[in-house]
């Protein structure tokens, strides 16, 4: 900086003629900067506001439409409910075969997630720490689950949960489930804990600890971070899956997303029920989702970044 | 560096087991049918390769893949520069950051029926706030009939779900780059342009390549909300290959068929896993050289 400013005082004599113009050059310069500074700023706030309302826009009218009538929703289009009403809502909580489906859906995710997270935090350690045969291969395939698409999975699923006696139980969604979401916890725990150097482990050993007393005492409280963000996905992963949970399920585990489809009935849609509903089903993501704000980019990235 | 251990093996067996009974079983059973065919009663016999040589020869897979890819194509071209776009705009910091933050990874919390819902309800000409202003605009739009209507909507859904995903990673990128490369550029009165094409896009380069492919790789295995907002249509206009590999597998139970045609889906998800694979473990190394 101080470089510059010397520079350009030392190049002033040499541009005499323009002294008078020299002032003005540098204030315009200066007005020149702070213009598209604030312009800048604006600029990114004018942007920011534009795709942030794109994205609240058509959840806004899901929740207009939960607090309206059936006759009001097809009276015509109002930007808010004129007699807001929680009746949709109501609707929902009092009868057992819709909260139930909230309940099934609860059951099967968080099954999901105990699962996943008990089996990946070894797995995600020994890919952190050791080299072992076939552990690129490994780790390469349980990629490739995460990448599969569900379609090709339906079928054989639903053979092979019929076959074994599972098929319509909160389990077998869960098991199914862990296709993608076991790999998934296992790049993100292996992501976190690669940053937590080596040498802890080898001085807990030292200090005289096993492994499953240093695995408990002193590594979890390190990563705890990474297991509760890897957790959080699981949760997210297995909660907004439809095709999978509802190929295994028909009464007795139906998940609140294949409940939504009833709203469709001889006498049309109950589109009010129907975004009561949904709103239903965000609230859950939302909730939590301010907890690993920090963490939502290493999460998609499958730990990584 | 790692040390050498087999023993790990045995850290790992829970999962491989737990995998194994989750993909390698109803792996194979597709692999069973893809190669037998059927007269019903559970009888089956050997067929060989035929349903392979006829997959490859069916109009219908090509169609569904065509439509695939340019599905795919258009929303990577609209969300890599939108996302892009967003994160340079972002709050760096403090309470409107993480405000920011929140709002734009609440659509990626939606489950994605509820996504389809969603747009369906936005969408209609009769209710929805859209299709209303569009239709009082003048605009003839109408998804379920419109070819364009249902391919521009799927679209717009698209980058509503999932542009911020983009956003997130390469916001992530940029906040890696230390205060001192700007500083820099400052110093040499580097123009806007500069900045982004010589300090920011090199430093989001491992991160946009990863956004690039995990939506690739996510649009190409897309099924619940096309499927709730538009069913596959009109006609199958919007049937992309999940839908269509449902509707032949679930739908028409022509196990064969679906069986080959999940074979060689799940043969390109393979190769592009790789090339994701190479990716991560290059970036892992450049992180561990610096």
């Amino acid at each position: 900086m101080t470089d510059r400013t010397a520079t350009r005082t030392a190049t002033v004599p040499d541009s005499a003629p323009g002294a008078a113009v020299l002032p003005g050059d540098v204030s315009h310069e200066d007005a020149n900067t702070r213009l598209r500074r604030g312009s800048r700023f604006s600029g990114s706030a004018v942007v920011m506001t534009v795709y942030i309302l794109f994205l609240m826009l058509p959840i806004y009218w899901l929740i207009n439409m939960s607090l309206k009538t059936n006759r009001e929703i097809l009276g015509g289009v109002s930007l808010w409910p004129e007699a807001p009403t929680l009746q949709n809502y109501e609707t929902i909580l009092t009868d057992p075969s819709w909260y139930m489906g909230y309940i099934n859906s609860l059951t099967y995710v968080v099954l999901n997630t105990v699962i996943s997270i008990a089996v990946a935090l070894p797995a995600a350690y020994a890919f952190s720490r050791y080299r072992f045969m076939g552990d690129k291969h490994l780790f390469f395939w349980l990629l490739t689950n995460r990448m599969a698409p569900p379609a090709v999975f339906a079928l054989p699923f639903f053979q092979l949960y019929s076959s074994v006696g599972l098929f319509d139980t909160h389990i077998a969604v869960a098991l199914a489930h862990c296709l993608f979401n076991v790999p998934l916890a296992v790049w993100i725990l292996e992501g976190f804990m690669r940053g937590v150097p080596k040498e802890i482990d080898e001085t807990a050993y030292i200090d005289g600890y096993s492994f499953p007393g240093f695995f408990v005492k002193i590594f979890m409280p390190l990563i705890s971070s990474g297991v509760g963000v890897a957790a959080f996905f699981c949760f997210m992963f297995s909660w907004v899956e439809l095709l999978l949970s509802r190929t295994l399920t028909s009464v007795e585990a139906k998940p609140i997303a294949a409940t939504m489809t009833r709203t469709v009935g001889a006498a049309g849609v109950d589109w009010g029920v129907l975004a009561a509903a949904g709103v239903l089903t965000i609230i859950p993501g939302a909730l939590v989702i301010w907890f690993v704000r920090n963490y939502i980019a290493k999460g998609f990235a499958l730990g990584r970044v | 560096m790692k040390t050498e251990n087999q023993k790990a093996w045995f850290l790992v067996l829970p999962v491989l087991i737990l995998v194994a009974f989750s993909a390698v079983i109803p792996l194979m059973t597709v692999v069973n049918y893809s190669v037998q065919d059927t007269f019903g009663n559970n009888q089956f016999f050997w067929a060989g390769l035929a349903w392979f040589d006829d997959m490859l020869h069916s109009e219908r897979m090509w169609n569904a893949l065509g439509r695939q890819i340019v599905f795919s194509s258009i929303i990577l071209a609209i969300e890599v520069p939108l996302g892009v776009l967003v994160a340079r705009n972002m709050p760096k910091k403090g309470v409107w950051a993480s405000v920011c933050l929140v709002l734009m990874a609440l659509p990626l919390l939606i489950p994605w029926n509820v996504v389809g819902t969603i747009w369906q309800i936005f969408g209609r000409v009769d209710i929805g706030l859209l299709g209303y202003t569009l239709d009082a605009l003048g605009v003839d739009y109408n998804y379920t009939q419109g070819f364009y209507a249902a391919w521009a909507t799927v679209i717009v859904m698209d980058v509503w779900h999932w542009t911020s995903l983009v956003a997130l990673l390469a916001y992530a990128g940029l906040q890696s780059i230390p205060d001192a490369y700007y500083q820099a550029a400052k110093i040499d009165q580097a123009s806007r342009w500069s900045v982004f094409r010589y300090i920011e896009l090199p430093k989001m380069r491992g991160v946009l390549t990863i956004a690039i492919l995990l939506r690739f790789m996510d649009s190409f295995k897309i099924y619940t909300e096309p499927f709730v907002l538009t069913g596959g249509g009109p006609g199958n206009a919007t049937t992309f290959l999940s839908i269509d590999l449902v509707k032949m597998a679930l739908g028409q139970f022509d196990l064969g068929p679906a069986a080959a045609f999940s074979l060689m889906y799940f043969l390109v998800i393979m190769v592009i896993s790789y090339v994701f694979y190479i990716v991560m473990t290059n970036l892992d190394k450049e992180e561990g050289g610096e």
